[in-house]
């Protein structure tokens, strides 16, 4: 079976039973997203387009806002309550040439203190008869970072990304993809608002805070393999693994399963539970024993040891079932994530405790997404 | 000795191209055309969730799909 699988890549990259691919589907998606949790709520608009130019071309467009306001537990110990909000705009075009299609694309996020510019390309390549599909990637992000009030700090951010793919029909029920992506990032990796705290006889608590201090560069890789497979009646059921490891010393194990049902008439309905895990940076602490302790301070909860649980539920009604005007096909959707993390040495500092012997912190979050699409 | 059974063996796998046939004919792929066989069913709700999950984990990348579907359409 291994030596089947070899084979069937081989005689893939050899470029056998090529067939002609397809350009995505002409659609347009008007989402509204409201996320709720650690005192933080994030809402607003998304609405992509993506349209056919002839028989070769297809382009896209997305219009993405974040309105973030609220205090999360770290600004909460160290900082104010804020608002702010971030705007991203996307454009792609696709170019259809047999059985090839390359895709180009930029993308530009806005925030008053954040400034994000990335280009990416993709190639992908059908083969063995549309039985597998290979696609290579590479993004290219340069950002800009501020920090609010003062007008003398400027940071970049370099960040390279390449991608490798490949989708595979294994059986008439069963597909399957495995995907690589290596990211190296280089400049300003920290968050220029958030601190560490460490040990301070001198303090009413016990402790103070300095900024925290990352490293310049960062290289991570990360594998996923995941399979959806067709149930006898009209239904599905999908799963995947990612593997992820990086040069600060996080390793994180992400795995989620669901099932989708579409016995209903114009209905499909989604359940999905994922599961999270990760170590911590080799250089995180959530209590440094004196100040400027290591050469590299980190207590962000997003680079400690931590578990994470989510369950969505999801509904989809078909508006119509056959053409109105210029409209193939029209959906309503409503989907909700259930998100809760525990943080195994993050403490939660709004508990007064001996340092170091807080509670640890842990959170739950709502998550909903109201969306219209309309096939055209 | 290592190398020579490597190219060996490549070149075996190679050869072997010739009668590995596709197993799961174009008009055998109507179930993997449906909608809910695809890995990226609604992209702009799949995009916002990953990026919900991104902000606030470690890992990141190898999340979206390889670009293609199964060549049912």
């Amino acid at each position: 079976m291994p030596a089947l699988a070899v084979g069937t890549l081989l005689c893939a990259l050899t470029g056998q039973y090529g067939q002609a691919a397809v350009l995505p589907d002409d659609r347009l998606d008007v989402l509204y997203h409201y996320y709720d949790g650690g005192g933080i709520t994030v809402s607003g608009p998304s609405v992509l387009v993506r349209k056919q130019l002839g028989e070769r071309f297809s382009v896209q467009g997305k219009y993405h806002v974040d309105t973030i306001t609220g205090a999360s537990i770290d600004v909460i110990t160290t900082a104010s309550e804020y608002r702010e909000e971030r705007t991203e705009l996307s454009a792609s075009v696709d170019y259809l040439r047999g059985d090839t299609l390359l895709s180009l694309g930029v993308v530009t996020s806005d925030e008053n203190d954040y400034k994000g510019r990335s280009f990416n390309i993709n190639v992908s390549q059908e083969v063995f008869a549309a039985m597998t599909t290979i696609s290579m990637g590479y993004v290219r992000g340069s950002d800009e970072i501020g920090r609010s009030g003062d007008p003398n700090f400027a940071e970049e951010l370099d960040r390279h990304s390449w991608r490798l793919g490949l989708s595979q029909v294994i059986t008439r029920n069963l597909l399957a993809e495995l995907a690589f992506e290596t990211i190296s990032d280089t400049g300003f990796l920290n968050n220029p608002y958030r601190q560490v705290r460490y040990l301070d006889g001198d303090s009413p608590r016990g402790y103070a805070f300095q900024s925290e201090l990352y490293p310049r560069r960062r290289t991570s890789n990360a594998v996923a393999v995941r399979g959806r497979y067709h149930l006898p009646y009209r239904a599905s059921v999908h799963a995947e693994y990612r593997y992820f490891v990086d040069d600060w010393g996080i390793d994180a194990h992400t795995t989620r399963i669901g099932y989708t049902h579409a016995t209903v008439p114009r209905f499909i309905f989604d359940v999905q539970y994922r599961y999270y895990t990760q170590g911590a940076a080799d250089f995180w602490s959530d209590l440094y024993p004196f100040r400027d302790a290591q050469n590299f301070l980190a207590r962000d909860k997003e680079l400690s040891r931590y578990t994470s649980h989510s369950v969505r539920l999801g509904a989809s009604y078909e508006l119509f079932d056959s053409p109105i005007g210029f409209m193939s096909r029209g959906s309503v959707n409503l989907v909700y994530d259930w998100i809760t993390a525990d943080y195994a040495d993050f403490r939660d500092l709004r508990v007064t405790e001996t340092p170091g012997e807080e509670p640890g912190y842990s959170l739950s979050a709502n998550v909903i997404q109201l969306f219209f699409s309309i096939w055209f | 000795m290592k190398v020579r059974f490597a190219w060996l063996t490549l070149l075996v796998l190679l050869g072997a191209c010739s009668s590995i046939e596709p197993w799961v004919q174009p008009y055998e792929r109507d179930r993997l055309a449906d909608p809910i066989m695809s890995f990226d069913r609604d992209p702009v709700s799949a995009g916002y969730l990953q990026k919900v999950y991104d902000i606030r984990e470690g890992a990141r990348g190898a999340t979206g799909g390889s670009g293609g579907g199964c060549g049912c359409n």
